[in-house]
């Protein structure tokens, strides 16, 4: 028999536990933290949480349009559109899309040849030192998993929870802050340097990076049958956000699955496995 | 311990081998007769379940080397190609990032465990230092293997713990170049440590080996701290204590596959998913949870003490912190080695409890302000439990009475 004893020590252990690691979360966000950030409600949260299918192709739209001007994604293959649990382009649209794009081949006649689905999406400078000559000094970071590069902080307690709900959105929560927090003047008495812009989010607010959004920026195709998705900046940032998340987790759906198949048996096994230690040690007093 | 052995060869090819290797013989002394105390709690799973860990942690490490690449500009990429593209690699990666993390809080409840129950005392001090040895090496390990992703902790947390032993007086630099493979962080030190990440485990799989010989000679401590008395105080290993420890491993198994399934970025840093940049330097330079509390002490002595530099001082109370582990069988003398019979010991060994996670909490803040402080004092007691609290304790406390036996404890208690 387990003892009340026990099971308490069972808790405050679980809590040490989970309390242990947390420590080391709380100052975590890299000096992002000094800001609060307004978490955001997203389909891909909590353990039940998957993509949604239409944000995801309207912020791979944004990205396309917008972002990939600048920003690379070296760690994303044009295959991946195609892949279950992301943005659900079929095999030929994909094919098509890698089609338009010239890809750097030292091994073909002119060093160039049009995309194939297994290419990795192209950058957009030839290197760090074009990207930086071409943008102020500053190299726009790649989005493959900058997602999950960049994180926010809760407050004491609160970051404890997290654990228990398996926030994991705090990089997106910034995205979005970051892309919805510009603002034409800089606040009285704050001397922006030459080139830069001001931000709420960004840590020491001069950020390099002029607006890249604003409304009407990019055309949303309206879906038949559907309410037409507003063309704004906060519209906008949310749908890329959800997409960088996407391109940092592409395989966030199977894995939760798996994770209910895998938590589903350990607790049914931990259960039988209880019942027999329970009837060998019967009639042992221990 | 064969005379607990009930084995007889069943047969002429078992005789034929017990005869030349007597390996079979041996699996049923220690594997399945082993008298083993019957009144054991589950603090005393978290053995079979650290075995589990290590097994758990080179399959799959193992099975990740066969796909990372140990160069400074491809070992971040073929991580993430782990996670993106390799079969099963997303799991397999997940599974050996939270295991360390699953490992050391196993191994911080089994440590914790062995100070309450007095598991380090006299005839199980062998044991004892075996594993505090075992805890070293796998600090050592886990960190090395925290570089191997190229993140930007990974290249800051390297630079600044190797840097530690430049403090050392005059062989610190060359230890420090040796470590690093030239003058910084680069290419040689990605590669000595992934070396190194390989052999360690391996190493430490041969200190566990070494670690259960030393606990098979006396036999298992147990919550009461009396010895074994008759085999009425005992169960055979098995299937008893077998199949507890495989039900304590199946529960262990939930929280670890919640972190991989459903959080598995959660116990890390999100800097680490930026490339190392030796040009960049991160705002904090956060170690991983399980090294905190000794990051703490590192950084607590802040001070000069006559011709020790405040750097070597820290260098010489995070060392010191584990080694005085090494002596502590000696430091406490007190003939009870349970808690449950020591009631002034509770109270200092709580606090002690308590202070350990301050400090674990206290690494992750930066080094100011009040936080400096409360570091000190929470160094302060680490060192003091051990030198001053412990060796008074043993002189001026008056235990309680224990029970006669193993056998009466529990009796008592079902009657009770």
């Amino acid at each position: 028999m387990i003892k009340k004893k026990t099971i308490i020590a069972v808790l405050a252990l679980a809590g040490a536990l989970f309390a242990g690691p947390a420590f080391a979360q709380e100052e975590e966000a890299g000096g992002h933290g000094a800001v609060h950030i307004d978490k955001q409600s997203w389909t891909f949260a909590g353990i039940f949480g998957t993509y949604d299918e239409h944000q995801l192709q309207r912020g791979f739209q944004v990205f396309r349009e917008v972002c990939a001007n600048c920003h690379g994604a070296r760690l994303m293959a044009f295959r991946n559109l195609s892949e279950p649990g992301g943005p659900g382009f079929s095999e030929e649209q994909v094919k098509a899309l890698a089609a338009e794009y010239q890809i750097a081949d030292d091994t073909v006649d002119g060093g160039m040849r049009p995309g194939i689905p297994a290419d990795r999406w192209p950058s957009p400078f030839a290197s760090d030192q074009e990207a930086r000559d071409a943008n102020g000094g500053a190299i726009p970071p790649d989005f493959s998993v900058l997602a999950k590069a960049r994180g926010v902080t809760d407050a004491f307690p609160f970051w404890a929870f997290n654990y228990f709900t398996g926030y994991q959105e705090g990089g997106v929560d910034y995205i979005r802050a970051l892309l919805v927090g510009y603002h034409d003047e800089p606040p009285e008495g704050f001397e922006l340097p030459a080139g830069r812009f001001y931000n709420d989010y960004f840590p020491g607010h001069a950020i390099s990076m002029a607006p890249p959004l604003f409304d009407g920026a990019v055309d949303y195709v309206e879906a038949e049958g559907e309410a037409a998705v507003p063309e704004t900046v906060d519209q906008y940032a949310r749908d890329v956000s959800a997409f960088m998340m996407w391109m940092a987790e592409p395989h966030l759906v199977s894995r939760k699955e798996t994770g209910f198949r895998v938590l589903l048996f350990l607790v049914v096994f931990a259960g039988l496995m209880w019942a027999t230690k329970t009837r060998i040690w019967k009639g042992i007093e221990h | 311990m064969s005379e607990h052995s009930t084995y007889k060869p069943a047969n002429g090819v078992e005789k034929w081998i017990d005869d030349r290797l007597p390996i079979i013989r041996f699996s049923k002394e220690h594997l399945m007769d082993f008298p083993t105390p019957k009144n054991l709690n589950y603090w005393w799973t978290f053995g079979a379940i650290l075995a589990m860990c290590l097994g758990i942690q080179i399959v799959t490490g193992i099975i990740l080397a066969m796909h990372y690449t140990p160069n400074v500009a491809m070992a971040f990429d073929s991580v993430e190609h782990i996670r993106r593209n390799v079969n099963g690699g997303r799991v397999i990666q997940a599974v050996h990032a939270v295991g360390a993390s699953m490992f050391f809080a196993a191994v911080y409840i089994h440590i914790f465990r062995g100070l309450y129950f007095g598991s380090y005392k006299a005839p199980r001090e062998i044991l004892w230092i075996i594993g505090v040895f075992i805890f070293i090496l796998m600090m050592a390990t886990a960190f090395m293997g925290y570089v191997l992703p190229w993140g930007q902790m990974s290249f800051w947390g390297a630079t600044v713990i190797t840097n530690i032993f430049s403090a050392i007086p005059i062989v610190g630099d060359p230890i420090l170049q040796l470590l690093r493979g030239g003058f910084a962080v680069d290419n040689p030190t990605l590669n000595r440590f992934f070396s190194l990440h390989y052999l360690l485990p391996f190493v430490i799989a041969a200190l566990v080996v070494l670690h259960i010989w030393a606990l098979h000679v006396p036999g298992n401590n147990n919550p009461i701290g009396v010895e074994v008395k008759s085999s009425r105080d005992t169960v055979p290993f098995h299937p008893y204590y077998t199949m507890k420890d495989a039900f304590a491993m199946v529960v262990f198994l939930i929280p670890f596959a919640w972190f991989v399934f459903f959080a598995p970025d959660i116990l890390g840093h999100p800097d680490n998913y930026i490339q190392a940049n030796s040009q960049v330097t991160p705002t904090h330079i956060v170690p991983e949870w399980y090294l905190l509390p000794f990051y703490t002490i590192l950084r607590a002595i802040d001070f000069n003490v006559l011709f020790i530099d405040s750097k070597l001082g820290g260098v010489i109370a995070m060392g010191g912190a584990l080694l005085i582990l090494l002596v502590l069988p000696w430091l406490d003398r007190s003939p009870v080695r349970s808690g449950n019979f020591r009631p002034m010991f509770r109270w200092f060994y709580w606090l002690f409890v308590l202070n350990f996670i301050v400090l674990t909490y206290l690494g992750a803040q930066p080094a100011e302000g009040i936080y400096v402080l409360v570091a000190k004092f929470c160094v302060a007691y680490y060192f003091l439990y051990f030198i001053v609290i412990l060796p008074v304790l043993s002189r001026i406390e008056v235990p309680k009475p224990l029970p006669a036996s193993i056998s009466e404890s529990v009796l008592g208690k079902a009657h009770a």
